[in-house]
């Protein structure tokens, strides 16, 4: 069979959940939930980070099988034993994670990915009928590159137009927005909004953005450790009454008020003429100067792959400096472990999963790897107790609401937004005098962004020094005192928060200064 | 000028020369070694697979008088042997390094236990082609004396390249290489592209094998390989997993091995022996020179344990 051609013929889908539930050991992720997503509607899925709705559309895709449970599409049962099966029934997902394969090119990910295709492939004749089915699409993408040569966002829209190229009815958006800048993800959830309209498609999205399923969505269903805690018509909800089914009535953290600066506080990270080289080892990003005051937030904007990744990794001790002078409290710092002991800094990158922990080790372990060789009082110790290391874990797993199926479970095993409170737990706790954060809020549900961006604020009139980076603008006008834009490897701008404009910051961000 | 003396003219043409008649077993295992790789998994066991062919190979040539069978035979026991490896490998929490390790030992072992009888008869050659009919100078006729393995496995580096991207096989086979999660999330099994991967790669490391028993030097003994199976591994990284480079790399490997004996031939009496750790120089030399501790090793597969 031929490329499927641009005429999207067949016609929306409708899928539905009944009773799903799935234990992991004695863990129950999922616990007996039905959900009706409508033929041609817009459908969010919302939850708080470990709520289980990776799970749940996991267990509709034939990736998990779920303990027990129904799926209906178009009202009649369907068994689906993996992936193929659902795609089979027109079903398909864009993971959390990338599935494209990085040494491939785009043609070469679409083409592969297709259920029949032909034992030689025909490059000239595919490439036509790509070229065809890419002019249906709002945007273009590079299709010849490598795929781990393309930027997130690329990544992102590449992992759509696949779907759409193989012509699924009914796709799942696990958080597909938390790699785009807000440009790229309104043109993208666009794109989706009018293939819905249209009655093509039927789109299951997971989101933890209120304003992203307001502006696109027109159902959702919310879920809270498992069950199915309430659905509705977007337009008759508001972002209040939806938090509310998502975290019952707990309430939400709200941010310390900001304490005055201090005039002449001390210098705690001095950044001088920093150079070094990036992934390719073909650009290269330049730090002229850089300082950060003890108890004070300095953001760094800038649109992703611009260097702050790189910046982020050389103040890490990730990534070689080719030439510059980075100091903490007047001390050359070369990020050892020893350093960062003796100087209280602590550092959170993006991505701490693959960046910062070990997947396999388990929770525990992870949480102790600032303090697994030291006793109470900061010496070193010969013989590690495991004792203490759970006890200490157990304590901050509690103060940081990480919900994890054991102490004892893998890292890797835990949901997006609780890795990420696991690694806050361990890296804000303990005295820290220079905290270097990057993205610290992707993935995050509402509440635990609520959280996280208070304990930063709380550091801070605490005293920390803390660098921020960021890709959320939002973000860095709530909690920074000064904000320099990063572009193109230098730092192109910058502003105390008194001054700050949105309008000037973008065009910094853009380049076009 | 006499045609047979041609003086320092000699040491290019036995390099030449040396090149094609040496480079055909590295050629053949790291060409296996390749499409293993290219599936995620690594197979050190080649050397014993190599050395495991050979005996096969000749073995059933001096039974059978054919050396065409004995090619096949060896191929046959590559490919059990890679089977038994990518068998092994898909248990949880074994690894395929260390498995490749106890199966080298596995396959030159059971060789030597097999092979006692072969040292002493002796079995027919693999034909050559002789190319150097256009010259009456007998190093250049000698020198393209070229063995039917040698063309095939030439041919083989084409057509595995052109594979590679244009067949289904070679695109399933480098989604399951480079991610294991793309590749289930497409509904393929990893494990099962895997065992057939290794599988394959074993039958192509048996023949380079039955090269080495079968035309040059062409006797069975236990010395008969001198670890070409394991520097084929380490091509197959210099080469960046890429079936041209593999050639390319076997002809310079074979080109470096035969500098010691040019020389030797042409007169030179001290220090040639220097030049027979050629091919390992020139490997370490290589693969320092295109290293880098910033960056990932460019081409790596990504599900590689060495690339992780
Ligand atoms: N393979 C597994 N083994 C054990 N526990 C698991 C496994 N997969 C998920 N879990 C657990 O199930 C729960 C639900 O996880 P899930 O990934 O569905 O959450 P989520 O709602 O998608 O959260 P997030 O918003 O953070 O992505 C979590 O507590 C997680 O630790
Ligand atoms: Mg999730």
């Amino acid at each position: 069979m031929s490329a499927i051609g641009p005429s999207a013929t067949g016609k929306a889908i409708a899928v539905e959940t009944i009773g799903m539930t799935m234990r992991f050991g004695t863990f129950t992720a999922l616990d007996d939930v039905s959900m009706k997503v409508s033929a041609g509607s817009f459908h969010a899925l919302l939850g708080e980070n470990g709520a289980g709705k990776s799970t749940l559309v996991k267990c509709m895709m034939g990736f998990n099988h779920p303990t027990e449970g129904a799926l209906l599409v178009n009202n009649r049962e369907v068994t689906v034993a993996d992936p193929n099966d659902a795609a089979e029934h027109g079903l398909g997902m864009v993971y959390q994670h990338f599935t494209l394969v990085p040494s491939l090119t785009g043609a070469e990910n679409l083409v592969i990915s297709r259920r029949n295709v032909p034992r030689v492939i025909d490059w000239a004749r595919e490439r036509k009928a790509l070229a065809a089915f890419m002019t249906t699409m709002p945007f273009d993408l590079p299709l010849d590159v490598p795929v781990r040569d393309l930027a997130a966002g690329e990544k992102q829209k590449l992992e759509i137009v696949k779907q759409l190229y193989l012509d699924r009815r009914f796709l799942v958006l696990d958080e597909p927005t938390s790699v785009l800048t807000p440009t790229e993800a309104h043109e993208v959830l666009g794109l989706v909004r009018q293939m819905t309209l249209a009655g093509d498609l039927t789109v299951l999205m997971i989101s933890h953005k209120f304003h992203e399923v307001t502006a696109f969505a027109d159902a959702f269903t919310v879920l809270r450790k498992g069950r199915f805690t309430g659905s509705g018509k977007v337009g008759e909800h508001d972002a209040r009454s939806m938090a509310a089914m998502m975290i019952g009535d707990q309430p939400v953290a709200t941010l310390a008020s900001r304490t005055p600066l201090v005039a002449d506080a001390p210098t705690v990270l001095a950044v001088r003429g920093l150079e070094a080289s990036d992934r390719t080892g073909l650009k290269t990003i330049a730090i002229d100067h850089v300082e950060v005051h003890a108890g004070e937030i300095v953001g760094i904007a800038g649109i992703s792959g611009n260097g702050q990744k790189e910046f982020t990794e050389v103040l890490g001790g990730q990534r070689a400096r080719r030439a510059g002078d980075i100091r903490v409290k007047g001390k050359p710092y070369g990020a050892t472990r020893r350093e960062t002991q003796e100087l209280a800094v602590r550092f959170i990158p993006e991505e701490p999963l693959r960046n910062a922990c070990a997947p396999r080790m388990t929770v525990a372990e992870n949480i102790a790897f600032r303090t697994f060789d030291l006793d109470a009082g900061g010496r070193r110790i010969s013989w590690i107790s495991v004792a203490a290391m759970k006890a200490r874990a157990a304590e901050l797993v509690a103060q940081f609401k990480v919900k994890a199926a054991s102490l004892a479970s893998p890292l890797q095993s835990l949901s997006g937004g609780n890795v990420q409170r696991a690694v806050l737990a361990r890296e804000l706790s303990g005295e820290v005098d220079l905290l270097i954060v990057a993205n610290p809020c992707f993935g995050l549900d509402f509440s635990a962004v609520a959280e996280i961006r208070a304990r930063l604020m709380t550091a801070r009139n605490g005293g920390t020094a803390v660098l921020l980076i960021s890709e959320d603008l939002d973000e860095l006008l709530e909690l920074s005192d000064r904000i320099l834009v990063m572009s193109d490897g230098r730092i192109v701008h910058e502003t105390p928060i008194a001054t700050a404009s949105v309008q000037t910051i973008g065009e910094y961000m853009a380049g076009h200064h | 000028m006499d045609a047979g003396d041609i003086g320092w003219w000699g040491v290019p043409i036995a390099i030449v020369g040396g090149a094609i008649r040496v480079s055909t077993p590295f050629l053949f295992v790291s060409l296996g070694e390749t499409i293993t790789e290219r599936s995620g998994r690594i197979n050190l066991g080649l050397e014993g697979t190599l050395v495991f062919g050979a005996m096969t190979a000749y073995a059933v040539t001096v039974v059978t008088l054919s050396p065409w069978l004995g090619v096949l035979a060896a191929m046959a026991a590559g490919t059990l042997f890679g089977l038994f490896h990518g068998w092994i490998c898909k248990f949880p929490r074994v690894n395929d390094i260390a498995i490749g390790i106890a199966l080298m030992l596995l396959g030159t072992g059971l060789a030597f236990f097999f092979g006692k009888p072969f040292i002493q008869p002796s079995a027919p050659d693999l034909p050559a082609i002789s190319l150097g009919w256009w010259s009456d100078i007998p190093q250049v006729r000698a020198a393209l004396q070229i063995n039917v393995l040698f063309l095939i496995g030439a041919a083989l580096a084409l057509f595995l390249w052109w594979a590679f991207r244009t067949t289904r096989i070679g695109l399933v086979l480098r989604v399951v290489g480079d991610s294991s999660d793309a590749a289930r999330a497409m509904g393929l099994n990893p494990d099962t592209v895997r065992l057939l991967a290794t599988a394959a790669g074993g039958a192509l490391a048996a023949i380079g094998g039955a090269y080495l028993t079968l035309y040059y030097p062409g006797s069975w003994n236990e010395g008969v390989s001198s670890g070409q199976g394991l520097m084929a591994v380490a091509l197959v990284i210099f080469a960046r997993w890429n079936p041209l480079g593999c050639f390319a790399a076997a002809l310079l490997f074979g080109g470096a091995g035969a500098l010691g004996p040019a020389l030797q031939s042409v007169g030179v009496t001290q220090g040639y022996y220097l030049f027979y750790a050629a091919p390992y120089v020139l490997t370490l030399v290589v693969m320092i020179l295109t290293s880098s501790p910033g960056r990932a090793l460019a081409g790596a597969p990504g599900e590689l344990t060495v690339a992780k």
